[in-house]
């Protein structure tokens, strides 16, 4: 199961905006993003994250497991984190 | 314990600086009903996608329109263009509020006379009025309209044939000062080949010149050109008073009026820049007023308007199949309607808003239909919330030109549903199926046999 390292230094916002010193860019996220973003940060493996999702949020295991792998391609895109 | 309300996670990059250029994201709003009735109820029981028409919505336009004519002009005969939308329910509306039928066909003429239309109330507009319904037209006394010489010259032809009497209409072309001029129907005001064309059928016995037609175009986004082309046909109209003492019964000032899609490329959004139906009401209808004829026989304003009548009353709902991440990290969302269904959305941005409750997130999106086809795009751009599998779209402003226009290709066409005033759904077109489209085709003996 997928482990991923997010970038260090990043600052998120309660409100979802995101911001990375190392290139100056930012970025904003929903509830969602944040949520999965901060389960990372803790930390967190795919698996845990996505079991995550379905015990707090009224998502099935199926749709979290592919909005997460989504999500994971879209923070890679924009290297905010890579895969361990 | 209740869960939290779950959306679809996103990250969006912020550029700063650089100001969008559609300002901040609209916040669109969902669609969960048509008229009263949730659409996800209507999709459960017809399936989707779905074409949906609103009786209420199409009688709304229809008086609202009307009103706004009559309450400028005395008397106002409108005429429902078929070929925005010749479905059968569809046109009864049109016809029950009191519209005539204003074909281009056989086809269409043929569609009208079957709804129960009488050929004195059709209009029958187009280049291609072939022999047979000429001959049709001519016997049921319909209004023709000439489109060019060849065409007066058959009519002529067939009334000594036929030992019949006629009335006739030319349509007129004219610079309005639009572009592109849309001189390729009718003949041209300037030129003279007009006034020609009148005075040849005046000259004739068994013609009777009746009224005058110009349509300058269609979604004219300016009330200007109206004022120039009802100027005209009120010279052409006062020359025809002053030189042979004739009144015609109409000046029909056709179509053209546009609804509220906005098309490609146009930077603002159609409500924040078309004129108001006010003004294109005052443009056609006060040049009218410099008729030189006596005050109680003026001639009739006819109306051909087709789209800005009908496109907000029709819906097309329809279900997210996929989310995808395209290669530069764009979002795009498949849905079971294309480009097939909607032949408009090659030059409109058809307005596509979520069919239930969404989250705030938005993201800009492109949005492809089913079809395994690089050109199944109904929008490049568009900014919306996030969907899932089986969630539902409703396409706005849909009613002119699709059921008319669309192709069955790679798929078969969908039901077609009009919410009635009482609440009712009824179904108004059938979803085509397999023995239909095979039922059309032959296969010839010699080829039915294969083995693989
Ligand atoms: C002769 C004629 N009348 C009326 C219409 C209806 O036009 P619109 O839908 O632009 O109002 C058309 C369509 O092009 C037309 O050709």
């Amino acid at each position: 199961m997928s482990n991923y390292i997010v970038s260090s230094n990043l600052a998120i916002s309660d409100s979802g905006f995101l911001f990375y010193p190392a290139t100056g860019e930012s970025f904003t996220l929903n509830q969602i993003g944040i949520f999965i973003l901060n389960k990372l940060r803790e930390g967190k493996d795919e698996n845990a994250v996505i079991q995550s999702l379905v015990d707090e949020y009224d998502v099935d295991k199926n749709t979290a497991e592919r909005d997460f792998t989504d999500f994971i391609y879209q923070l890679k895109q924009n290297n905010l984190v890579q895969e361990s | 314990m209740d869960k939290k309300r779950y959306e679809r996670p996103v990250i969006i990059k912020q550029y700063s600086g650089l100001m969008n250029k559609f300002g901040s994201s609209p916040v669109t709003k969902p669609m969960t009903e048509i008229d009263g009735i949730p659409i996800r109820r209507m999709v459960d029981e017809y399936g989707s996608p779905l074409f949906v028409f609103s009786e209420k919505k199409i009688r709304e336009n229809y008086r609202k329109m009307y009103r706004l004519f009559k309450t400028r002009y005395p008397k106002v005969q409108f005429s429902w263009s078929y070929k925005t939308n010749y479905m059968n329910a569809v046109c009864s509306v049109f016809h029950q509020e009191g519209a005539l039928a204003e074909v281009v066909s056989g086809y269409e003429y043929d569609r009208a006379r079957r709804l129960g239309v009488e050929g004195r109330n059709i209009i029958f507009n187009g280049p291609d009025k072939n022999t047979a319904s000429l001959e049709r037209a001519i016997k049921e006394s319909a209004k023709i309209h000439i489109d060019h010489f060849d065409e007066l010259f058959e009519i002529i032809e067939l009334t000594e044939k036929m030992n019949a009497d006629v009335d006739v209409a030319i349509r007129v072309n004219m610079d309005t000062g639009i572009y592109p001029k849309w001189d390729r129907f009718g003949f041209n005001y300037e030129n003279g080949e007009a006034m020609d064309a009148i005075k040849r059928i005046i000259k004739n016995p068994r013609l009777h010149l009746t009224g005058l037609h110009t349509h300058i175009g269609t979604y004219i986004m300016s009330a200007d050109p109206y004022r120039v082309a009802a100027s005209k046909l009120v010279n052409l109209a006062n020359e025809i008073y002053k030189q042979y003492n004739i009144v015609l019964d109409y000046i029909d000032m056709g179509g053209g009026i546009p609804s509220n899609n906005t098309l490609k490329g146009q930077y603002l959004q159609a409500e924040q820049i078309l004129p108001s139906l006010e003004d294109f009401a005052d443009a056609i209808t006060s040049p009218m007023f410099d008729l030189e004829m006596p005050h109680d026989e003026l001639p009739t304003l006819y109306l051909e308007n087709g789209r800005s009548l009908i496109d907000d009353a029709g819906y097309l709902i329809s279900s997210v199949i996929a989310n995808k991440r395209l290669s530069d990290g764009k979002r795009a969302v498949i849905i079971d309607a294309g480009v097939n269904y909607l032949f408009t959305s090659h030059w409109f941005n058809h307005k596509i808003v979520p069919g239930q409750q969404s989250g705030e997130f938005t993201e800009n999106s492109a949005v492809y239909g089913p079809l395994c086809m690089n050109i199944d795009c109904l929008r490049e751009n568009i900014v919306i919330p996030s969907f899932k599998k089986g969630d539902l779209v409703v396409i706005l402003y849909v009613g002119a030109y699709s059921v008319t226009q669309w192709m069955q290709f790679i798929t078969l066409r969908p039901n077609v549903i009009m919410v009635m005033e009482d609440g009712e759904t009824e179904l108004i077109r059938e979803n085509e199926n397999i023995e239909y489209i095979n039922s059309l085709e032959k296969v010839p003996e010699i080829l039915k046999n294969f083995s693989l």
